[in-house]
Formats: C-alpha cells, sequence, structure tokens
C-alpha cells in the first residue's frame, strides 16, 4: 500500500458560472461553482482543478472570489488555471486560496514564467498544462502529438513529450496534459499521448479529455501510467458520482482513497 | 492575546492552514503574522512552509523570527507542517543548508523516478504527491480520532530522515519507509498537508488546539 492515484473533477467557470464544452466549444451550464465544490468534496474528490475559461480580463477577479469562498469550506488541495500571465497572477490565486496554479499558453509565449513562478513559490505549486492534438502517426512507433493554444485553435509546432520535459527541467511540479483530440468526445483519453509524455518524466501527470465512462478512467492509470485522472461532464451531470469511480478503480486493482 | 499564531515569513500559502483552524477552533484568534512578538505571545504556534528549503531558512531569517521560532518550539503547543517539519532539522540536502537543528537528523532527497519503483514495477514520481497512508507509530493526542493508516495529503521531494526512532510519530513508504509525523515534548510536527487532508486533518488540527502537552506527557 502507498500513494492513491487521484481522482479530479474539474470545474470551466465562466462568469462564476461552471460550464462544459465539446471540444472546446458548445458551452453548457453545470452549475454553481461553491456548490458542485462542495458536492465533490463530500463524494471523495481528491482534489478540484478550477479552469477559468472567461474570455475577457474585465471578469477575472470572479474567479478569485470564487476560491477564496471555496477554500474556507472545502479542505482538500484546489488547482486554478487560465488567464496566468505573469507572476502576480499566480501570487494572487495562491493568496486566495489555491493550492497550485495551472499555467498554460503563458508558458509557450514566456517559458521563464515557470522558472520565476517555481523559484519564487516553489515547483509544488506550479502545474503546466499542456493542449496537444495527434498530427502524425500511423502506428504507435511514429505517433506524435503538437502543442495547441488558444483553446486548441493555434499551433505552435512544439513536440508535447519534448515540452513537457521542458517544463519540467524549468521547474514545474506536475503537468495537466489534455488530448484535444478526445476532450468533450466521451471516447475515453488518447493513452498513446498520456504514456508518452508519463514515461518520459519524473514529475506526475494528470490525465486529461474524453472521459466517458468509468473504464476510461482506469485506462488512464493502467495504459496510460498517469497519476491522476481528471473528469468533468461524466461528475457534472450526475451520471457518475466520485465514489463510484474510486469503488471501480479499487475494484480493477487500483489504490485509491476512498 | 492571540490564541494561534501561524508564522508568516513570505513562504506560500497560508490561507488554507488559517482556514482550517479557525473551521476547527472557531472562537480561537487565528492570525498570520511575521511578528516575532506576536509568535512569542501566541499560546500556540503553527510553523508552515513551502517551497525550498535555503529561501525557508534565508527568509526566517530576514524577518528575525528564528528565536521567535525557537522560542516557542521549546515553550508551547507547536505544529510544523511540511517544510515546518523538515526545518527542525540539522541539515537538508536541499542547498546544503543548516536546519534549526532542534532535532537530531538530515533532509534527504527522494531519488529520481528512474530509480524508484512500486512492488508492481510503476515508475514513483517526485515529487510525492497525493494522497498517503500514515501509519501511527505512537499513541499521541494528536493522532485521537484519526484511524491507523489513515490517509492524507503530501507534496514533497525531501523527506526527514531521524538519527533516531524517538520522536518519530508516524511514518508512511514511498517506496521505503520515511519518517511523516514526529513528537517531542510540546512539538508536533507533520510532512503531510493536514489542513488540505479533508477529515482526517481537521481532525488533527482540532486535537491540535485542544492538547495540553504538560498534561499529557
Amino acid at each position: 500500500m502507498g500513494l492513491a492515484k487521484r481522482i479530479i473533477p474539474c470545474l470551466d467557470v465562466t462568469n462564476g458560472r461552471v460550464v462544459k464544452g465539446i471540444n472546446f466549444v458548445a458551452l453548457r451550464d453545470a452549475g454553481d461553482p461553491v456548490e458542485i465544490a462542495r458536492r465533490y468534496d463530500e463524494q471523495g474528490a481528491d482534489e478540484l482543478t478550477f479552469l477559468d475559461i472567461t474570455a475577457s480580463s474585465d471578469n477575472r477577479d470572479i474567479i478569485l472570489r470564487i476560491i477564496e469562498e471555496v477554500a474556507a469550506q472545502v479542505f482538500i488541495p484546489l488547482t486554478v488555471g487560465g488567464g496566468v500571465r505573469e507572476v502576480g497572477d499566480v501570487r494572487r490565486l495562491l493568496n486566495a486560496g489555491a493550492d497550485k496554479v495551472s499555467i498554460n499558453t503563458s508558458a509557450i509565449q514566456n517559458p521563464q514564467l515557470v522558472a520565476d513562478a517555481a523559484g519564487h513559490y516553489g515547483s509544488q505549486c506550479i502545474v503546466v498544462a499542456i493542449d496537444a492534438k495527434r498530427v502524425s502517426g500511423v502506428d504507435l512507433d511514429t505517433n506524435r502529438w503538437e502543442v495547441f493554444t488558444h483553446g486548441g485553435r493555434r499551433a505552435t509546432g512544439l513536440d508535447a513529450v519534448e515540452w513537457a520535459m521542458k517544463m519540467q527541467s524549468l521547474g514545474a511540479g506536475e503537468i495537466l496534459l489534455t488530448s484535444m483530440d478526445r476532450d468533450g468526445t466521451h471516447n475515453g483519453f488518447d493513452l498513446g499521448l498520456t504514456r508518452a509524455v508519463s514515461d518520459a518524466l519524473d514529475i506526475p501527470v494528470i490525465a486529461s479529455g474524453g472521459v466517458g465512462s468509468l473504464q476510461h478512467l482506469v485506462d488512464g492509470v493502467i495504459q496510460g501510467h498517469a497519476e491522476a485522472v481528471l473528469a468533468a461532464s461524466i461528475f457534472h451531470y450526475g451520471e457518475y458520482s466520485i465514489r463510484q469511480a474510486k469503488e471501480y478503480m479499487a475494484q480493477h486493482g487500483i489504490e485509491v482513497r476512498l | 492575546m492571540t490564541d494561534i499564531a501561524i508564522v508568516d515569513y513570505g513562504m506560500g500559502n497560508l490561507r488554507s492552514v488559517s482556514k482550517a483552524l479557525e473551521h476547527v477552533a472557531p472562537k480561537a484568534t487565528v492570525v498570520i503574522t511575521s511578528d516575532p512578538v506576536v509568535v512569542r505571545q501566541a499560546s500556540r504556534v503553527v510553523f508552515p512552509g513551502q517551497g525550498a528549503m535555503p529561501n525557508c531558512m534565508h527568509e526566517m531569517d530576514s524577518r528575525g523570527l528564528r528565536d521567535a521560532v525557537m522560542h516557542a518550539a521549546a515553550n508551547k503547543p507547536f505544529l510544523g507542517i511540511c517544510l515546518g517539519l523538515q526545518m527542525l532539522f540539522e541539515t537538508s540536502e536541499e542547498g546544503n543548508v543548516k536546519g534549526l537543528g532542534i532535532l537530531p537528523g538530515k533532509v534527504r532527497r527522494f531519488p529520481a523516478a528512474a530509480a524508484m519503483h512500486n512492488a508492481d514495477g510503476q515508475k514513483l514520481k517526485v515529487p510525492h504527491m497525493g494522497w498517503n497512508q500514515v501509519h501511527q507509530a505512537i499513541e499521541h493526542p494528536l493522532w485521537h480520532g484519526i484511524n491507523n493508516d489513515a490517509r492524507f495529503y503530501f507534496v514533497h521531494s525531501y523527506y526527514v530522515d531521524a538519527d533516531n526512532l524517538e520522536p518519530v510519530a508516524g511514518y508512511s513508504f514511498y517506496p521505503f519507509q520515511f519518517t511523516c509525523a514526529v513528537a517531542r515534548d510540546n512539538i508536533f510536527a507533520v510532512q503531510f498537508h493536514p489542513e488540505k487532508s479533508h477529515s482526517a486533518g481537521l481532525t488533527l488540527l482540532g486535537n491540535f488546539v485542544q492538547w495540553e502537552p504538560s498534561a499529557t506527557n
């Protein structure tokens, strides 16, 4: 017995509401973030991730108030991402009650931000989020994934595995890895991507994008070698509870916190 | 007078610790402070810490907090969390820095993931991040009401290697056995984050705010 694999519900938040999109578009309202956070906490979630997908910077402060409110009543780790552009943004989120801050687009525009933030606040609170798309590969040996930004609209030319290794070397404490091909599809994680990145790194990898069944969570850990699995819609719409997901994983030989 | 002082030397988010203490002790005055006088006058002291140990030692000293922390560790209920555990020991491999030397032993780094595997042959990542089981090595008022082997939330790349078993109050495995809690007189210190460990963590914090070391030891 030892370290448990983690289940992390993800709350995409815009204008104070939790929403869920399909392939990063077509948003659907899923409820109040504080209420949802409390529900997942009661069900035994191991951490919570909030992604602020608010387009306008005018409404950035809404997420701070939500995190403050959640942090006062939910005593599990909270990760917050979205719109983090400078060390000051990291500080504001940590001060509001976030335990980890996730950096995505800004890491690509300014990799030094990851080094500065990790140097200042410690690697343990710096997560780098990577959105990747499969770009080639007819078989397992030639698979390749490219990093995308801006919700999957902009290609960067960066190889996802190499980029993840670079982020580790700059001080990232964890990688949140999302398959853009699978996100919102309910077809399961891109296991090749998850495994390629996880096996290349010393730091933990959270698999994300595509969960539609409990078996997908098991696959992410056993085949994808992820230390944690992230999902949104299967939990938001009451299809499964966190507890059910953990029991299913335990039945399949995965150590979880029950 | 301050009931509980959380020592703030500029390393990390102390809001979670503060909120969790307020949650378990709604009537207590909980303050986050970098004022040595407030720390000296508090009836209980929580000593947290995040980031790198050389920075923690430096920031603590630059705020003139060392004497107040040493005084608290010698005199009143004292709870170290994460780096606040590691800093109690003599030295750390992290930057080869000296700690406070209150407890005998060293702080060492987990080997790289490439060198660590679990029984199933799976690579063990560093930092050790997530919920691990805590084996209670001794009976202690702070373990009261917490199941042996309950899970707590960890996030760290360095661990305490105590020179003798005397202060070890709890241990975990990753994959080898390491000390995750120590206790001596009025000191209790843990590697994990009780403020992030749901009901087990809140129980531990609740035990701390009621702990009367002189009466129990």
